[in-house]
């Protein structure tokens, strides 16, 4: 009998609890948004990330894999054909390929500028066994025409060549024209960015691949090769057969070979999946955790203002998991709303980066992947913070015991609580004393309140710190690192006769000789591939510099080195260090380290160049110069470069850093107004939620003020006084983690290539601050609107 | 708002009303909860209100207290219309003039006796001190004990030393003894005529309890949104020989 009316009970439960349930979450539905929102932001970020790192890695992948990316490169000065036998014999090797490579200087009509660029050859016959190029249109070069070549993509685009037209260019002192026969992309150049350089400028470096005959007669290397490029067995150490290239190499001028994470094209790949996995590890955490504390709050709160009604239904005899059911449902709701916005929005978010990387990185396909996984996750996640969150809230709801949850609860002690002494502040008036002891009433909540608030200004200090590391990055390189207009550099070094040449070039204002050789540091066990340069005393052009843009010289005999070198080698400044030429005669010399410098910008080994000339055993010679020009004169400048024979390469710093700037805009600018926005999320749903629960429970105390003859605005300060309080607090506490933030971001994503010094501005604390006060006082401003409708007349006939 | 103390030389009536009316909703489900109130209650009267559940008496006092329009009719405080008065100038009015006391005490939680005091006394032109409030409602010994503190007859104390520490001219009270017992509630009555006496106030006292009239001097009982029956008390019981 009791069983069966169980039975009906349990039958009707459903559709009349699932009736309230939407009741719920309609009368809450501006908190259950502002915690979706949350939770959104949180999913958003994860797909956003994951999803990006995936595609990113799977097409890398992919198309490595397709055309036959090499591991290593062994660039020699002019080695015999034949030796190709003895490299596939080595251990380890999977596939190797000889190539003759060249510098080549572009003189592209109607652009002042020289660009510079490679010329690479194609096996005369068959496709490459290592390194193929992907042609998007054309052909490849046929046997026998010896002025057909086929064009980097990017390069073509830039300068709107197209198959058929003719392409001048300096290659080995002479002048060639090419016909173009095919546009290509390669995986040696996703990444295109001239050695040097920082950013791709797609109209300053170009590449042209020719027949292996045509370019080995045009650079004076018949029956020999430049550099040999070889793809290894999978899971054979690197370093095995980088050795025994170099020693089979050696002989003909070997400056060393070198892996992947050398080749500037991938280095700078990978550390675009540094920053990404870094991204996708630290910030959904933080917004599931917010919002599941969210859930809790929220969800503590309408059970106890639904604590009749549950003893009501437990005296009924609904079962504690119907009533915990019921409440995970209402969590579940708000989950399953923000986890279709936030996988909506970052799949869509995801699409739009990824078009963002396909023109960025030249990729000739994008996997855009986003793993079901990554949903998976997604879903498993949301579910553990919000159902977690809610779960909690829910037991507590389930443990009422009916009789007590029916009468209405005690009102709220604060006799206990230490709000209490505040009585002795005689100058806090008595409005502000209730604006405290709330605050103190319930420690927990105000301090996740200031948790959520703080968390949010210090995402947006952490995100805003990149524009502020970046700045300083460009304005150390640029204008204290590298002041020099325009780099030249020989295709073998020169005599000293040639700088007075360059300097008497039109518009040189000022130049500095550069001697720069390959080396080979050893300490202990650890070894490094660098370049050392060589640079005159007082040198005001191409320095180093340290943190303070003071210039760090070497003193005479001694080296300076950049503290990401110095950290490899385990070096400190005072140590002696082992420096292999590998160029020429391959001395080796022990050096004194004299000082270690941190450098933003890639690896720095300097010296004094006449003590690197002295040393190499050579006369006052030097392998490029470095210039400082007038900006009126550069167009007959850059014509004379380009019709002097012997300059492999120009690179323009000015154009570079226009270029970097546009660069960052573009791609800094895109995540920065994202995370911004996540940011904001938080705040809305920490500060929204925390006023509005206040609010809510304290309508009853507001109205009787109202009645008492409280003015809406002072009523308004009592209500409101504690989210100011709090979110004035939160603003310290938000500046310092963010600082930690940044500090732990520029650590996370300094790579091989950059370091980002960790400076935050003044701008970006005061933004930082603006935009939690914005948000603060937004939310506040629509509870206040609350305010108006109290209803007096209810609060003479109730209790609390 | 003018202050309207100056203006009692010319009305003595506290407050006078005109065919008062108020209607909740429209159409059909309208509820008329006054229908056509005509009353004057003279400066310093204490009067009970009697009547049965939705006689319209609670509304009354909700019009007279400021935080209730009348539909129609009007309603006139020391001879000043507020029948149309803004919301501004009635948050002015309860702020100056109304003393409030309500069945359910209605204190801050977060303050102590004192303090719920003085929150009022703070926004008053010409309050008491905290403690002489206190001393007449005699709780001056608990003056700083917090709410969840105090037994319910000290709390609802503590709210009639909340509403005279400003010297309201009316003090309206809305079942003020209503969730007490006998011995507490008698306390509480002697206090407000404690107040009444020494500070003048005009005082309205709703109740449901026909023995509390004995101490009034002057008894209205509705009935159906109108005024019953008005009775002048010759004699006043004092509150402990009530018969409750």
């Amino acid at each position: 009998m009791v069983g069966g009316g169980r039975f009906d009970m349990a039958r009707l439960v459903p559709r009349k609890l699932d009736r309230k349930l939407l009741r719920d979450l309609w009368a809450t539905k501006m908190q259950a948004i502002a915690i979706a929102f949350v939770v959104a932001a949180g999913i958003a970020v994860h797909v956003v990330a994951a999803g990006m790192l995936d595609s990113l890695q799977e097409t890398r992948r992919a198309y490595y894999d397709r055309y036959r990316f090499a591991d290593v490169w062994a660039p020699v000065v002019r080695a015999p054909d034949r030796l190709l036998a003895d490299i596939r014999d080595i251990p380890g090797v999977a596939a190797a390929e000889t190539r003759v490579t060249s510098h080549v200087l572009f003189d592209i009509p109607g652009m002042d500028a020289p660009a510079s660029g490679q010329a690479i050859s194609l096996p005369d016959s068959g496709r490459p066994a290592v390194n193929h190029i992907h042609l998007s249109e054309g052909r490849l070069p046929r046997r026998g025409q010896r002025d057909e070549a086929v064009l980097l993509d990017a390069f073509a685009r830039a300068h709107g060549i197209a198959v058929g037209d003719t392409v001048s260019l300096t290659l080995h002192g002479g002048r060639e024209s090419l016909r173009i026969v095919g546009i290509a992309l390669s995986p040696e150049h996703v990444y295109a960015v001239a050695p040097g350089q920082l950013v791709p400028d797609a109209r300053l470096f170009g590449v042209v691949w020719m027949g292996r005959e045509a370019l080995a007669q045009a650079v004076d290397r018949d029956g020999a090769f430049t550099e040999a490029v070889v793809t290894l067995e999978p899971g054979y150490p690197e370093a095995a057969v980088t050795g025994a290239l170099d020693r089979l190499l050696a002989p003909y001028g070997a400056p060393g070979a070198y892996g992947r994470e050398q080749q500037i094209s991938d280095a700078f790949i990978s550390s675009e999946i540094t920053q990404l996995s870094t991204m996708a590890r630290v910030l959904p955490p933080i917004f599931l955790a917010v919002a599941a504390f969210l859930v809790n709050v929220v969800l503590t709160r309408l059970v106890a203002m639904e604590r009749t009604e549950i003893g009501l239904l437990k005296a009924f005899g609904y079962h504690d998991g119907d009533v915990v059911w019921h409440y995970v449902k209402f969590a579940g709701a708000i989950g399953v709303l923000g986890l279709a916005i936030g996988l909506g929005l970052g799949t869509w978010l995801g699409r739009q980066m990824a078009v963002l990387y396909t023109e960025y990185y030249h990729f000739p396909f994008l996997i855009f992947r986003l793993e079901a996984g990554v949903y998976l996750s997604a879903c498993l996640v949301t579910a553990l913070a919000v159902g977690g969150g809610g779960a909690l809230a829910a037991w507590r709801a389930a443990r009422l015991d009916p009789a007590v949850a029916m009468r209405a609860p005690p009102p709220p002690d604060y006799s206990k609580s230490i709000g209490a002494g505040l009585t002795r502040w005689q100058m806090l008036d008595r409005q502000t004393r209730m604006v405290f002891r709330q605050i103190l009433r319930w420690p927990g909540r105000s301090a996740f309140t200031l948790a959520g608030v703080s968390v949010s200004g210090g995402l947006l200090i952490g995100t805003l710190f990149f524009l502020d590391s970046v700045d300083v990055m460009i304005d150390v390189y640029f204008n204290s690192a590298n002041r020099q207009d325009v780099s030249v550099s020989f295709v073998e070094p020169r005599s000293r006769e040639a700088f007075h040449s360059l300097r008497r070039m039109p518009g040189v204002i000022e130049a500095e000789p550069v001697r720069q050789v390959a080396v080979r540091l050893r300490h202990g066990a650890a070894e490094e591939r660098t370049a050392l340069s060589g640079v005159p005393r007082g040198a005001r052009l191409s320095r180093m510099v340290d943190l303070d843009n003071r210039s760090v010289e070497a003193p005479p005999g001694a080296l300076v080195m950049s503290q990401d070198l110095a950290d490899k080698l385990s070096i400190a400044a005072g140590d002696r260090i082992e420096v292999e030429v590998t160029e020429g005669r391959r001395p080796v010399f022990e050096l004194p380290v004299s000082a270690v410098t941190t450098t933003l910008v890639g690896s720095g080994l300097q010296m004094e160049i006449g003590d690197l000339n002295r040393l190499l055993g050579e006369g006052r010679v030097l392998s490029g110069a470095s210039l400082r020009v007038d900006a009126h004169e550069t167009r007959a400048l850059y014509a004379r470069l380009k019709d002097t024979p012997g300059i492999a390469g120009v690179s323009l710093q000015s154009e570079a850093e226009d270029r970097f700037v546009e660069l960052l805009d573009q791609s800094l600018g895109t995540s920065i107004i994202i995370y911004t926005g996540f940011a904001a999320l938080i705040a809305i749903g920490v500060v929204y939620n925390s006023v509005r629960i206040s609010f809510s429970e304290r309508e009853h105390e507001l109205a009787v003020l109202r009645v008492l003859g409280f003015t809406r605005g002072e009523v308004a300060y009592v209500l409101l006084g504690e989210i100011a309080i709090l979110t004035l607090l939160a603003l310290p506490v938000g500046a310092l983690l963010g600082t930690g933030l940044a500090w732990g971001f520029s650590q996370a994503m300094s790579s091989d290539l950059f370091r980002l010094p960790f400076v935050i501005s003044p701008r970006t604390y005061g933004y930082a601050a603006g935009v939690v006060l914005v948000i603060a006082i937004s939310s506040a401003l629509m509870i206040r609107s609350r305010l108006d409708k109290l209803d007096m007349v209810a609060v003479l006939k109730s209790g609390e | 708002m003018q202050d309207t103390r100056g203006q009692s030389s010319r009305d003595t009536a506290c407050f006078r009303t005109r065919g008062l009316t108020k209607v909740y909703g429209s159409g059909a489900s309208a509820v008329h909860a006054l229908r056509g109130v005509d009353l004057e209650i003279p400066e310093g009267d204490l009067v009970v209100l009697l009547g049965p559940s939705g006689s319209g008496k609670s509304t009354l006092l909700n019009i007279l207290g400021g935080l209730d329009r009348p539909t129609g009719g009007e309603f006139l405080f020391r001879g000043e219309d507020l029948t149309r008065a803004s919301t501004r100038a009635l948050t002015l009015y309860r702020r100056r003039h109304v003393g409030f006391v309500f069945q359910f005490y209605n204190l801050m939680p977060s303050l102590t006796a004192r303090e719920n005091v003085e929150l009022v006394t703070e926004i008053a032109q010409n309050g008491l001190s905290a403690g002489e409030a206190l001393e007449l409602v005699g709780l001056e010994k608990r003056a700083d004990h917090f709410p969840a503190e105090l037994s319910g007859g000290e709390q609802q104390r503590v709210a009639i030393a909340r509403a005279i520490a400003k010297r309201p001219e009316v003090m309206l009270c809305d079942e003020p003894t209503g969730a007490l017992d006998s011995a507490t509630g008698i306390r509480v009555l002697q206090a407000l005529k404690t107040v009444n006496e020494t500070l003048g106030a005009t005082t309205i006292i709703i109740t449901h309890n026909a023995g509390v009239a004995d101490m009034a001097h002057r008894v209205i009982t509705f009935s159906d949104g109108q005024v019953g029956n008005v009775r002048v008390n010759t004699e006043r019981a004092n509150p402990e020989d009530l018969a409750w």
